[in-house]
Protein backbone atom coordinates (compact mmCIF):
# COMPACT_ATOMS: atom_id res chain seq x y z
CA UNK A 1 0.00 0.00 0.00
CA UNK A 2 1.34 3.41 -0.87
CA UNK A 3 0.41 6.43 1.17
CA UNK A 4 0.42 10.04 0.06
CA UNK A 5 3.83 10.76 1.47
CA UNK A 6 5.55 7.91 -0.34
CA UNK A 7 4.03 8.97 -3.63
CA UNK A 8 5.40 12.46 -3.24
CA UNK A 9 8.66 11.44 -1.64
CA UNK A 10 9.66 8.93 -4.27
CA UNK A 11 10.38 11.33 -7.13
CA UNK A 12 12.03 13.70 -4.64
CA UNK A 13 14.48 11.09 -3.42
CA UNK A 14 15.09 9.96 -6.97
CA UNK A 15 15.75 13.49 -8.18
CA UNK A 16 18.06 14.11 -5.25
CA UNK A 17 19.98 10.95 -5.91
CA UNK A 18 20.24 11.76 -9.60
CA UNK A 19 21.47 15.23 -8.71
CA UNK A 20 24.23 13.71 -6.64
CA UNK A 21 25.45 11.11 -9.06
CA UNK A 22 25.02 12.98 -12.33
CA UNK A 23 27.08 16.05 -11.50
CA UNK A 24 30.73 15.84 -12.10
CA UNK A 25 33.39 16.73 -9.59
CA UNK A 26 34.29 19.94 -11.34
CA UNK A 27 30.73 21.26 -11.02
CA UNK A 28 30.59 20.20 -7.39
CA UNK A 29 33.67 22.26 -6.64
CA UNK A 30 32.23 25.23 -8.50
CA UNK A 31 28.96 24.88 -6.62
CA UNK A 32 30.72 24.81 -3.27
CA UNK A 33 32.63 27.97 -4.16
CA UNK A 34 29.45 29.73 -5.25
CA UNK A 35 27.59 28.71 -2.11
CA UNK A 36 30.52 29.65 0.11
CA UNK A 37 30.48 33.10 -1.40
CA UNK A 38 26.73 33.30 -0.77
CA UNK A 39 27.33 32.19 2.76
CA UNK A 40 29.83 35.04 3.10
CA UNK A 41 27.08 37.52 2.24
CA UNK A 42 24.67 35.82 4.63
CA UNK A 43 27.27 35.96 7.37
CA UNK A 44 27.83 39.64 6.68
CA UNK A 45 24.10 40.32 7.04
CA UNK A 46 24.09 38.25 10.21
CA UNK A 47 27.10 39.89 11.84
CA UNK A 48 26.22 43.47 10.89
CA UNK A 49 22.66 42.98 12.13
CA UNK A 50 23.95 41.79 15.50
CA UNK A 51 26.46 44.63 15.73
CA UNK A 52 23.74 47.22 15.18
CA UNK A 53 20.69 45.62 16.76
CA UNK A 54 22.17 44.69 20.15
CA UNK A 55 23.30 48.19 21.18
CA UNK A 56 20.17 49.65 19.58
CA UNK A 57 18.11 47.14 21.56
CA UNK A 58 19.76 48.31 24.80
CA UNK A 59 18.91 51.92 24.03
CA UNK A 60 15.33 51.00 23.11
CA UNK A 61 14.99 48.95 26.31
CA UNK A 62 16.11 51.89 28.43
CA UNK A 63 13.71 54.13 26.49
CA UNK A 64 10.80 51.79 27.06
CA UNK A 65 11.49 51.78 30.80
CA UNK A 66 11.47 55.59 30.83
CA UNK A 67 8.79 57.22 32.95
CA UNK A 68 8.25 59.98 30.37
CA UNK A 69 5.37 59.28 28.02
CA UNK A 70 7.04 61.34 25.27
CA UNK A 71 9.86 58.78 25.27
CA UNK A 72 8.15 55.50 26.10
CA UNK A 73 5.05 55.94 23.92
CA UNK A 74 6.81 56.14 20.52
CA UNK A 75 9.01 53.24 21.60
CA UNK A 76 5.96 51.17 22.49
CA UNK A 77 4.51 51.88 19.04
CA UNK A 78 7.80 51.02 17.34
CA UNK A 79 8.17 47.71 19.17
CA UNK A 80 4.57 46.78 18.58
CA UNK A 81 4.87 47.42 14.81
CA UNK A 82 8.16 45.55 14.51
CA UNK A 83 6.78 42.54 16.31
CA UNK A 84 3.32 42.77 14.80
CA UNK A 85 4.15 42.77 11.08
CA UNK A 86 6.07 40.29 8.91
CA UNK A 87 9.81 40.89 8.61
CA UNK A 88 9.57 40.29 4.86
CA UNK A 89 7.12 43.18 4.58
CA UNK A 90 9.39 45.43 6.62
CA UNK A 91 12.29 44.56 4.29
CA UNK A 92 10.28 45.47 1.21
CA UNK A 93 8.95 48.61 2.82
CA UNK A 94 12.41 49.84 3.82
CA UNK A 95 13.94 49.20 0.43
CA UNK A 96 11.10 50.25 -1.87
CA UNK A 97 9.46 52.82 0.44
CA UNK A 98 11.96 55.60 -0.29
CA UNK A 99 11.67 54.85 -4.00
CA UNK A 100 7.89 55.21 -4.11
CA UNK A 101 7.78 58.18 -1.76
CA UNK A 102 10.87 60.23 -2.67
CA UNK A 103 11.88 58.49 -5.86
CA UNK A 104 15.32 57.66 -4.49
CA UNK A 105 17.02 54.28 -4.69
CA UNK A 106 19.81 53.02 -2.53
CA UNK A 107 21.96 49.98 -1.91
CA UNK A 108 19.97 46.77 -1.36
CA UNK A 109 22.48 45.41 1.10
CA UNK A 110 22.28 48.56 3.22
CA UNK A 111 18.50 48.35 3.16
CA UNK A 112 18.62 44.74 4.34
CA UNK A 113 20.94 45.64 7.25
CA UNK A 114 18.67 48.54 8.26
CA UNK A 115 15.53 46.40 8.12
CA UNK A 116 17.04 43.47 10.02
CA UNK A 117 18.64 45.74 12.61
CA UNK A 118 15.55 47.71 13.52
CA UNK A 119 13.46 44.53 13.55
CA UNK A 120 15.83 42.58 15.77
CA UNK A 121 16.49 45.59 18.00
CA UNK A 122 12.81 45.48 18.97
CA UNK A 123 13.06 41.84 20.00
CA UNK A 124 16.35 42.32 21.81
CA UNK A 125 14.93 45.36 23.59
CA UNK A 126 12.10 43.30 25.03
CA UNK A 127 14.54 40.62 26.17
CA UNK A 128 16.86 43.19 27.78
CA UNK A 129 13.97 44.99 29.44
CA UNK A 130 12.71 41.70 30.86
CA UNK A 131 16.21 40.97 32.17
CA UNK A 132 16.55 44.39 33.78
CA UNK A 133 13.12 44.27 35.37
CA UNK A 134 13.66 40.78 36.72
CA UNK A 135 16.52 42.08 38.89
CA UNK A 136 15.48 42.17 42.54
CA UNK A 137 15.27 45.67 44.03
CA UNK A 138 17.42 44.44 46.92
CA UNK A 139 20.48 44.38 44.65
CA UNK A 140 20.13 48.10 43.92
CA UNK A 141 19.47 48.87 47.58
CA UNK A 142 22.45 46.86 48.83
CA UNK A 143 24.71 48.64 46.34
CA UNK A 144 23.31 52.03 47.30
CA UNK A 145 23.78 51.41 51.00
CA UNK A 146 27.39 50.32 50.40
CA UNK A 147 28.08 53.64 48.71
CA UNK A 148 28.39 52.56 45.08
CA UNK A 149 27.66 55.34 42.61
CA UNK A 150 24.82 54.86 40.12
CA UNK A 151 27.20 53.89 37.31
CA UNK A 152 29.23 51.55 39.52
CA UNK A 153 25.98 49.90 40.56
CA UNK A 154 24.93 49.44 36.97
CA UNK A 155 28.22 48.20 35.55
CA UNK A 156 29.49 46.14 38.50
CA UNK A 157 26.34 44.77 40.09
CA UNK A 158 23.37 44.92 37.73
CA UNK A 159 24.73 44.46 34.20
CA UNK A 160 26.71 41.23 34.79
CA UNK A 161 23.64 39.62 36.31
CA UNK A 162 21.36 40.88 33.54
CA UNK A 163 23.73 39.41 30.93
CA UNK A 164 23.37 36.00 32.52
CA UNK A 165 19.60 36.35 32.62
CA UNK A 166 19.23 37.37 28.96
CA UNK A 167 21.64 34.86 27.40
CA UNK A 168 19.13 32.01 26.80
CA UNK A 169 16.47 34.21 25.20
CA UNK A 170 19.10 36.07 23.15
CA UNK A 171 20.46 32.74 21.87
CA UNK A 172 17.01 31.99 20.45
CA UNK A 173 16.94 35.32 18.62
CA UNK A 174 20.44 34.91 17.21
CA UNK A 175 19.65 31.44 15.90
CA UNK A 176 16.44 32.71 14.33
CA UNK A 177 18.42 35.52 12.71
CA UNK A 178 20.71 33.06 10.92
CA UNK A 179 17.71 31.52 9.23
CA UNK A 180 16.02 34.88 8.67
CA UNK A 181 18.97 36.17 6.62
CA UNK A 182 17.50 34.14 3.75
CA UNK A 183 14.73 36.75 3.57
CA UNK A 184 17.23 39.33 2.30
CA UNK A 185 16.76 37.85 -1.19
CA UNK A 186 13.27 39.37 -1.37
CA UNK A 187 14.87 42.75 -2.03
CA UNK A 188 17.50 41.24 -4.31
CA UNK A 189 20.43 40.67 -1.98
CA UNK A 190 22.31 37.73 -3.41
CA UNK A 191 22.92 35.46 -0.43
CA UNK A 192 23.28 31.77 0.27
CA UNK A 193 19.68 30.73 -0.19
CA UNK A 194 19.03 32.58 -3.44
CA UNK A 195 22.24 31.20 -4.98
CA UNK A 196 21.32 27.67 -3.97
CA UNK A 197 17.88 28.09 -5.51
CA UNK A 198 19.39 29.35 -8.74
CA UNK A 199 21.78 26.42 -8.92
CA UNK A 200 18.96 24.02 -8.15
CA UNK A 201 16.90 25.13 -11.08
CA UNK A 202 20.04 25.20 -13.20
CA UNK A 203 20.83 21.50 -12.71
CA UNK A 204 17.25 20.34 -12.03
CA UNK A 205 18.19 18.96 -8.64
CA UNK A 206 17.55 19.87 -5.01
CA UNK A 207 21.12 18.96 -4.18
CA UNK A 208 22.40 22.59 -4.05
CA UNK A 209 19.52 23.47 -1.69
CA UNK A 210 20.47 20.52 0.44
CA UNK A 211 24.06 21.72 0.61
CA UNK A 212 22.81 25.20 1.57
CA UNK A 213 20.76 23.57 4.32
CA UNK A 214 23.89 21.87 5.61
CA UNK A 215 25.68 25.24 5.62
CA UNK A 216 22.90 26.88 7.66
CA UNK A 217 22.87 23.95 10.00
CA UNK A 218 26.62 24.00 10.61
CA UNK A 219 26.51 27.73 11.25
CA UNK A 220 23.75 27.18 13.77
CA UNK A 221 25.70 24.42 15.47
CA UNK A 222 28.62 26.80 15.90
CA UNK A 223 26.40 29.59 17.25
CA UNK A 224 24.44 27.42 19.65
CA UNK A 225 27.67 25.78 20.76
CA UNK A 226 29.10 29.21 21.52
CA UNK A 227 26.03 30.11 23.54
CA UNK A 228 26.12 26.87 25.55
CA UNK A 229 29.74 27.60 26.28
CA UNK A 230 28.92 31.09 27.54
CA UNK A 231 26.00 29.76 29.57
CA UNK A 232 28.21 27.16 31.17
CA UNK A 233 30.86 29.79 31.91
CA UNK A 234 28.24 31.89 33.66
CA UNK A 235 26.88 28.93 35.58
CA UNK A 236 29.30 29.35 38.46
CA UNK A 237 26.55 31.17 40.36
CA UNK A 238 22.81 31.09 40.60
CA UNK B 1 28.10 61.93 71.88
CA UNK B 2 25.08 60.88 69.86
CA UNK B 3 26.02 58.89 66.76
CA UNK B 4 22.50 59.19 65.42
CA UNK B 5 19.97 61.90 66.11
CA UNK B 6 16.48 61.75 64.62
CA UNK B 7 14.20 64.72 65.23
CA UNK B 8 10.48 64.96 64.37
CA UNK B 9 10.79 62.52 61.49
CA UNK B 10 7.67 62.17 59.32
CA UNK B 11 7.08 59.91 56.36
CA UNK B 12 3.96 59.12 54.37
CA UNK B 13 3.21 56.98 51.36
CA UNK B 14 0.47 58.88 49.57
CA UNK B 15 -2.23 59.41 52.18
CA UNK B 16 -0.79 56.76 54.49
CA UNK B 17 1.13 58.44 57.32
CA UNK B 18 3.65 55.73 58.17
CA UNK B 19 5.91 57.68 60.54
CA UNK B 20 4.57 60.60 62.56
CA UNK B 21 6.93 62.84 64.46
CA UNK B 22 9.49 60.34 65.69
CA UNK B 23 12.49 61.55 67.69
CA UNK B 24 15.24 59.54 69.30
CA UNK B 25 18.99 59.33 69.54
CA UNK B 26 21.56 56.59 69.70
CA UNK B 27 24.77 57.11 71.64
CA UNK B 28 28.16 55.69 70.87
CA UNK B 29 28.45 52.04 71.81
CA UNK B 30 24.74 51.76 72.49
CA UNK B 31 22.47 48.98 71.21
CA UNK B 32 18.97 50.16 70.45
CA UNK B 33 16.33 47.56 69.70
CA UNK B 34 13.10 48.57 67.97
CA UNK B 35 10.09 46.31 68.40
CA UNK B 36 6.52 46.70 67.27
CA UNK B 37 3.74 45.01 65.33
CA UNK B 38 3.92 44.44 61.61
CA UNK B 39 3.25 47.60 59.61
CA UNK B 40 4.17 49.91 62.48
CA UNK B 41 6.85 51.57 60.35
CA UNK B 42 10.06 50.03 61.72
CA UNK B 43 11.57 49.21 58.32
CA UNK B 44 10.47 52.52 56.90
CA UNK B 45 12.22 54.31 59.76
CA UNK B 46 15.52 52.57 58.99
CA UNK B 47 15.04 53.14 55.27
CA UNK B 48 14.51 56.87 55.80
CA UNK B 49 17.75 57.14 57.77
CA UNK B 50 19.48 55.16 54.99
CA UNK B 51 18.02 57.39 52.28
CA UNK B 52 16.36 54.40 50.64
CA UNK B 53 13.21 56.50 51.18
CA UNK B 54 12.82 60.28 51.09
CA UNK B 55 11.47 61.83 54.26
CA UNK B 56 8.56 64.28 54.46
CA UNK B 57 9.58 66.10 57.61
CA UNK B 58 12.12 66.29 60.41
CA UNK B 59 15.89 66.09 60.54
CA UNK B 60 18.47 63.34 60.79
CA UNK B 61 22.06 63.74 61.86
CA UNK B 62 24.76 61.09 61.82
CA UNK B 63 28.01 61.71 63.74
CA UNK B 64 27.15 65.41 63.78
CA UNK B 65 26.53 65.69 60.02
CA UNK B 66 23.08 66.99 59.15
CA UNK B 67 21.51 64.96 56.35
CA UNK B 68 18.71 67.45 55.66
CA UNK B 69 19.58 71.11 55.49
CA UNK B 70 16.04 72.44 55.32
CA UNK B 71 12.70 72.26 53.59
CA UNK B 72 11.29 74.03 50.57
CA UNK B 73 7.76 74.18 49.28
CA UNK B 74 7.34 72.96 45.71
CA UNK B 75 4.90 74.20 43.05
CA UNK B 76 2.10 71.99 44.35
CA UNK B 77 2.55 73.40 47.84
CA UNK B 78 4.08 70.22 49.21
CA UNK B 79 6.95 70.44 51.65
CA UNK B 80 10.08 68.76 50.28
CA UNK B 81 13.35 68.07 52.08
CA UNK B 82 16.56 69.66 50.87
CA UNK B 83 19.33 67.12 51.31
CA UNK B 84 22.91 68.07 52.16
CA UNK B 85 25.70 68.26 49.56
CA UNK B 86 26.85 65.02 47.90
CA UNK B 87 30.07 65.07 49.95
CA UNK B 88 28.18 65.19 53.25
CA UNK B 89 25.70 62.55 52.07
CA UNK B 90 28.56 60.30 51.07
CA UNK B 91 30.20 60.72 54.46
CA UNK B 92 26.92 59.84 56.18
CA UNK B 93 26.40 56.90 53.84
CA UNK B 94 29.74 55.39 54.80
CA UNK B 95 29.09 55.94 58.49
CA UNK B 96 25.87 53.93 58.36
CA UNK B 97 25.98 50.20 57.65
CA UNK B 98 22.93 48.13 56.82
CA UNK B 99 22.11 44.44 57.12
CA UNK B 100 18.99 43.36 55.25
CA UNK B 101 16.42 40.76 56.12
CA UNK B 102 17.17 38.78 52.96
CA UNK B 103 20.93 39.43 52.86
CA UNK B 104 21.05 40.91 49.33
CA UNK B 105 24.50 39.53 48.69
CA UNK B 106 25.83 39.93 45.15
CA UNK B 107 25.39 36.44 43.68
CA UNK B 108 27.98 36.88 40.92
CA UNK B 109 30.77 37.74 43.39
CA UNK B 110 32.55 35.24 45.61
CA UNK B 111 32.17 35.65 49.36
CA UNK B 112 35.53 37.41 49.53
CA UNK B 113 34.71 39.75 46.66
CA UNK B 114 31.32 40.57 48.19
CA UNK B 115 33.23 41.92 51.17
CA UNK B 116 36.16 43.60 49.39
CA UNK B 117 34.42 45.12 46.38
CA UNK B 118 32.92 48.13 48.14
CA UNK B 119 36.11 48.99 50.09
CA UNK B 120 38.10 48.81 46.84
CA UNK B 121 35.54 50.57 44.62
CA UNK B 122 34.07 53.05 47.03
CA UNK B 123 36.83 53.70 49.58
CA UNK B 124 39.63 53.14 47.01
CA UNK B 125 41.46 50.80 49.38
CA UNK B 126 44.16 48.71 47.74
CA UNK B 127 43.12 45.13 47.10
CA UNK B 128 45.80 43.69 49.35
CA UNK B 129 44.65 45.41 52.52
CA UNK B 130 40.98 44.96 51.60
CA UNK B 131 41.57 41.22 51.29
CA UNK B 132 43.37 41.07 54.62
CA UNK B 133 40.58 42.95 56.35
CA UNK B 134 37.97 40.72 54.71
CA UNK B 135 39.74 37.55 55.77
CA UNK B 136 39.93 38.81 59.34
CA UNK B 137 36.20 39.53 59.27
CA UNK B 138 35.43 36.12 57.79
CA UNK B 139 37.53 34.50 60.49
CA UNK B 140 35.48 36.35 63.08
CA UNK B 141 32.28 35.12 61.43
CA UNK B 142 33.62 31.56 61.39
CA UNK B 143 33.58 31.49 57.59
CA UNK B 144 37.25 31.68 56.69
CA UNK B 145 37.13 28.51 54.59
CA UNK B 146 34.18 29.89 52.57
CA UNK B 147 36.09 32.87 51.17
CA UNK B 148 36.15 31.50 47.62
CA UNK B 149 32.59 30.09 47.69
CA UNK B 150 29.65 31.80 46.00
CA UNK B 151 26.63 32.97 48.02
CA UNK B 152 24.40 30.30 46.44
CA UNK B 153 26.61 27.65 48.00
CA UNK B 154 26.00 28.91 51.53
CA UNK B 155 23.18 28.37 54.01
CA UNK B 156 20.97 31.33 54.91
CA UNK B 157 22.76 31.78 58.19
CA UNK B 158 26.15 31.80 56.48
CA UNK B 159 24.91 34.27 53.88
CA UNK B 160 23.68 36.58 56.59
CA UNK B 161 27.06 36.41 58.34
CA UNK B 162 28.76 37.34 55.05
CA UNK B 163 26.42 40.29 54.68
CA UNK B 164 27.31 41.44 58.20
CA UNK B 165 31.01 41.16 57.29
CA UNK B 166 30.32 43.12 54.09
CA UNK B 167 28.75 45.94 56.09
CA UNK B 168 31.56 45.93 58.67
CA UNK B 169 34.25 46.09 55.99
CA UNK B 170 33.41 49.77 55.43
CA UNK B 171 34.01 50.56 59.13
CA UNK B 172 30.61 52.10 59.77
CA UNK B 173 30.02 54.16 62.90
CA UNK B 174 26.57 52.65 63.31
CA UNK B 175 25.08 49.43 61.99
CA UNK B 176 21.41 48.82 61.23
CA UNK B 177 19.76 45.42 61.22
CA UNK B 178 16.28 45.00 59.79
CA UNK B 179 14.95 41.67 61.05
CA UNK B 180 18.27 39.91 60.37
CA UNK B 181 16.90 36.48 61.28
CA UNK B 182 13.39 36.60 59.82
CA UNK B 183 14.36 34.94 56.53
CA UNK B 184 16.18 32.12 58.31
CA UNK B 185 15.10 28.69 59.47
CA UNK B 186 14.61 28.74 63.24
CA UNK B 187 17.66 26.58 63.86
CA UNK B 188 19.87 29.09 62.01
CA UNK B 189 18.80 32.23 63.91
CA UNK B 190 21.08 31.41 66.82
CA UNK B 191 24.31 31.83 64.87
CA UNK B 192 23.31 35.33 63.74
CA UNK B 193 22.17 36.40 67.19
CA UNK B 194 25.50 35.20 68.57
CA UNK B 195 27.42 37.34 66.06
CA UNK B 196 25.34 40.40 66.95
CA UNK B 197 25.90 39.82 70.67
CA UNK B 198 29.60 39.57 69.95
CA UNK B 199 29.48 42.95 68.18
CA UNK B 200 27.56 44.42 71.11
CA UNK B 201 30.31 43.26 73.44
CA UNK B 202 32.84 45.09 71.25
CA UNK B 203 30.72 48.23 71.72
CA UNK B 204 29.56 48.48 68.13
CA UNK B 205 26.76 51.04 67.91
CA UNK B 206 23.69 49.26 66.56
CA UNK B 207 20.01 49.73 65.80
CA UNK B 208 18.23 46.40 65.56
CA UNK B 209 14.67 45.76 64.41
CA UNK B 210 13.62 42.31 65.51
CA UNK B 211 10.76 40.05 66.47
CA UNK B 212 13.05 37.90 68.66
CA UNK B 213 11.94 39.17 72.05
CA UNK B 214 14.29 37.06 74.15
CA UNK B 215 17.21 38.29 72.08
CA UNK B 216 15.98 41.89 72.25
CA UNK B 217 15.84 41.73 76.01
CA UNK B 218 19.28 40.19 76.17
CA UNK B 219 21.22 42.43 73.78
CA UNK B 220 19.48 45.81 74.12
CA UNK B 221 20.70 48.76 76.14
CA UNK B 222 17.47 50.51 75.27
CA UNK B 223 14.23 49.38 73.66
CA UNK B 224 11.77 51.39 71.60
CA UNK B 225 8.26 50.08 71.16
CA UNK B 226 6.67 51.48 68.00
CA UNK B 227 3.07 51.24 66.90
CA UNK B 228 1.18 53.10 64.18
CA UNK B 229 4.20 55.20 63.24
CA UNK B 230 4.87 56.65 66.68
CA UNK B 231 7.10 55.70 69.60
CA UNK B 232 4.68 54.37 72.18
CA UNK B 233 7.24 53.75 74.86
CA UNK B 234 10.96 53.54 75.32
CA UNK B 235 13.19 52.40 78.15
CA UNK B 236 15.58 49.77 79.39
CA UNK B 237 14.76 46.13 78.56
CA UNK B 238 13.61 45.63 82.16
CA UNK B 239 11.27 48.62 81.97
CA UNK B 240 9.71 47.49 78.70
CA UNK B 241 9.60 43.73 79.07
CA UNK B 242 8.90 43.33 82.78
CA UNK B 243 7.46 46.51 84.23
CA UNK B 244 5.58 48.27 81.48
CA UNK B 245 2.49 50.20 82.56
CA UNK B 246 1.50 50.94 78.97
CA UNK B 247 -1.58 49.05 77.77
CA UNK B 248 -0.45 48.93 74.10
CA UNK B 249 2.97 47.59 75.03
CA UNK B 250 1.36 45.02 77.29
CA UNK B 251 -1.02 43.91 74.54
CA UNK B 252 1.83 43.57 72.06
CA UNK B 253 4.12 41.61 74.40
CA UNK B 254 1.29 39.28 75.36
CA UNK B 255 1.48 37.79 71.88
CA UNK B 256 4.89 36.37 72.67
CA UNK B 257 4.82 33.42 75.01
CA UNK B 258 6.26 33.75 78.51
CA UNK B 259 9.07 31.39 77.61
CA UNK B 260 10.19 33.84 74.95
CA UNK B 261 10.97 36.50 77.56
N1 LIG C 1 7.08 51.53 49.23
C1 LIG C 1 5.90 51.63 49.90
N2 LIG C 1 4.82 52.16 49.29
C2 LIG C 1 3.65 52.30 49.97
N3 LIG C 1 3.46 51.92 51.23
C3 LIG C 1 4.49 51.39 51.89
C4 LIG C 1 5.76 51.21 51.26
N4 LIG C 1 6.60 50.65 52.16
C5 LIG C 1 5.88 50.48 53.28
N5 LIG C 1 4.62 50.92 53.13
C6 LIG C 1 3.58 50.92 54.18
O1 LIG C 1 4.12 51.53 55.32
C7 LIG C 1 3.67 50.88 56.50
C8 LIG C 1 4.84 50.50 57.36
O2 LIG C 1 5.62 49.53 56.69
P1 LIG C 1 6.98 48.97 57.29
O3 LIG C 1 7.53 48.02 56.30
O4 LIG C 1 7.84 50.10 57.70
O5 LIG C 1 6.47 48.18 58.58
P2 LIG C 1 7.31 47.27 59.56
O6 LIG C 1 7.09 47.82 60.91
O7 LIG C 1 8.70 47.14 59.09
O8 LIG C 1 6.55 45.88 59.43
P3 LIG C 1 7.14 44.40 59.48
O9 LIG C 1 7.33 44.07 60.92
O10 LIG C 1 6.07 43.57 58.86
O11 LIG C 1 8.41 44.39 58.70
C9 LIG C 1 2.84 49.69 56.05
O12 LIG C 1 1.47 50.06 56.19
C10 LIG C 1 3.19 49.52 54.61
O13 LIG C 1 2.08 49.07 53.88
MG1 LIG D 1 9.91 45.53 58.28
Amino acid sequence: MTNGFAVKAEPFVLAFWKGCVCVDFEYLLKLLLILLEGMGTSLKVFALTLIFSIPLGMIVAVGKMSRHVIINFPIRVYISIMRGTPLILQLIFIYFGPYYIFNVTYDRFTAAIIAFSINYAAYFAEIFRGGMQSMPLGQYEAAQVLGYTKSQTFFRIILPQVVKRVIPASANEVITLIKDTALAQTIGVIELFSLAQKQSSFIFSVMPLFVAGVFYYILNLVVSGAFSFIEKKLNYYR
Amino acid sequence: MAVLEVRHLCKRFGENQVISDISFEVNKGEVLVIIGPSGSGKSTLLRCINRLEKVDGGTISVCGDEMITGYETDKKGIQRPVYASPEVLRKIRLNVGMVFQNFNLFPHFSVLKNITDAPVCVLKQDIQSANEKAMALLEKMGLKEKAQAYPCELSGGQQQRVSIARALALNPQILFFDEPTSALDPELTGEILKVIKELAKEKMTMVIVTHEMAFARDVADRVIFMDGGVIVEQGTPAEIFSNTQNERTKAFLKRFSESDL
